[in-house]
């Protein structure tokens, strides 16, 4: 099994995305260049973190036009599975693949630390392997999560530990279809209690393994 | 070639950290006369078709969902830096 992990000018966390899915049991990383419509036959894609373009214009604004989201974007519309995290939920935002938008902390200032999040879903394609609080950190100045719409929440911030005031402590949404889901804290930064506060994070990742396998052995049924 | 102007801006009701900070700081230089600020973008760009500036903004300088945008057409672009 196969995860994609986009790469844009000025992604950052690529490395850490891949070498949290290369800890799982039969799954490897390729890295998928912004240039590049080709997806390389892979069975999910990661949307990693950074600061795509720079974040100008608004954060994700203009990565969401690289060739490779045109592939990305078909492959969504076809089930396929897509987590994006941080600026890659941003980017996801920005290309109409997930509701809402993210706005910019209300201190206006970069955020680093370790929050607990809530699984709203715990049975769904990203989470079918989490416990039902996960310990991850965020690190961001754009984590506001703002939708006028109601949304399929599948994170939230625990109570009282909302760093960015995002609407209902949402902390990850996914599509209506449930293939596609973006999320503000890390989980690739936590896969080792050493020195990710947890290895919390590395569920998130198992949860699609798992669901990639379940899907591959049972007649396709709708990604969620 | 027009030249356009497109002011972007919060929309209504959404928090805008920035405006508050600024409107924090003025009291504090002594300017107390001042409420309600907000901070938005500005673009500005020479265009063959005024027309085709609304779906710029629609699908790349704004974001509908969070933001307004107002499109302004200045006197034609020069060599120079264009008047208002």
């Amino acid at each position: 099994m196969k995860f994609g992990i986009l790469r844009f000018p000025g992604t950052c966390d690529e490395r850490d995305a891949a070498g949290a899915v290369g800890r799982l049991d039969g799954v490897e990383a390729e890295i998928l260049p912004h240039h590049d419509r080709d997806l390389r036959g892979v069975d999910a894609v990661i949307v990693p973190g950074g600061f795509s373009y720079g974040d100008y214009l608004r954060t994700g604004a203009i990565a969401r036009f690289a060739p490779v989201m045109e592939s990305v974007t078909e492959f969504a519309a076809a089930g396929g599975i897509v987590l994006g995290i941080c600026n890659g939920f941003q980017i996801l935002c920005e290309a109409g693949l997930l509701p809402g938008a993210l706005l910019p902390n209300p201190s206006l200032r970069f955020l680093f630390r370790q929050v607990r999040l809530s699984v709203v879903d715990p049975e769904c394609a990203f989470t079918n392997a989490c416990p039902l609080t996960l310990s991850v950190p965020v690190k961001h100045t754009t984590g506001r999560y703002y939708s006028p719409d109601p949304v399929d929440v599948v994170f939230k911030y625990a109570p009282g530990e909302n760093p960015n005031g995002s609407q209902d402590d949402i902390a990850g949404v996914r599509n209506a279809a449930g293939n596609v889901l973006g999320l503000m804290p890390h989980p690739e930064h936590a896969v080792d209690p050493l020195c990710g506060g947890s290895a919390d994070g590395l569920t998130i990742f198992a949860s699609i393994a798992a669901h990639l396998r379940a899907s591959a052995s049972t007649p396709a049924t709708p990604a969620g | 070639m027009p030249r356009a102007r497109v002011l972007i801006r919060p929309k209504a009701g959404i928090l805008d950290p920035q405006g508050q900070a600024v409107e924090r700081a003025l009291p504090q230089l002594g300017f107390t006369g001042a409420a309600n600020v907000h901070v938005g973008r500005l673009i500005e760009l020479d265009v063959e078709d005024i027309a085709e500036v609304a779906g710029m903004c629609e699908r790349l300088l704004a974001n509908p969902l969070i933001e307004e945008y107002e499109v302004i057409e200045l006197a034609s672009a020069s060599a120079g830096e264009p008047s208002a």
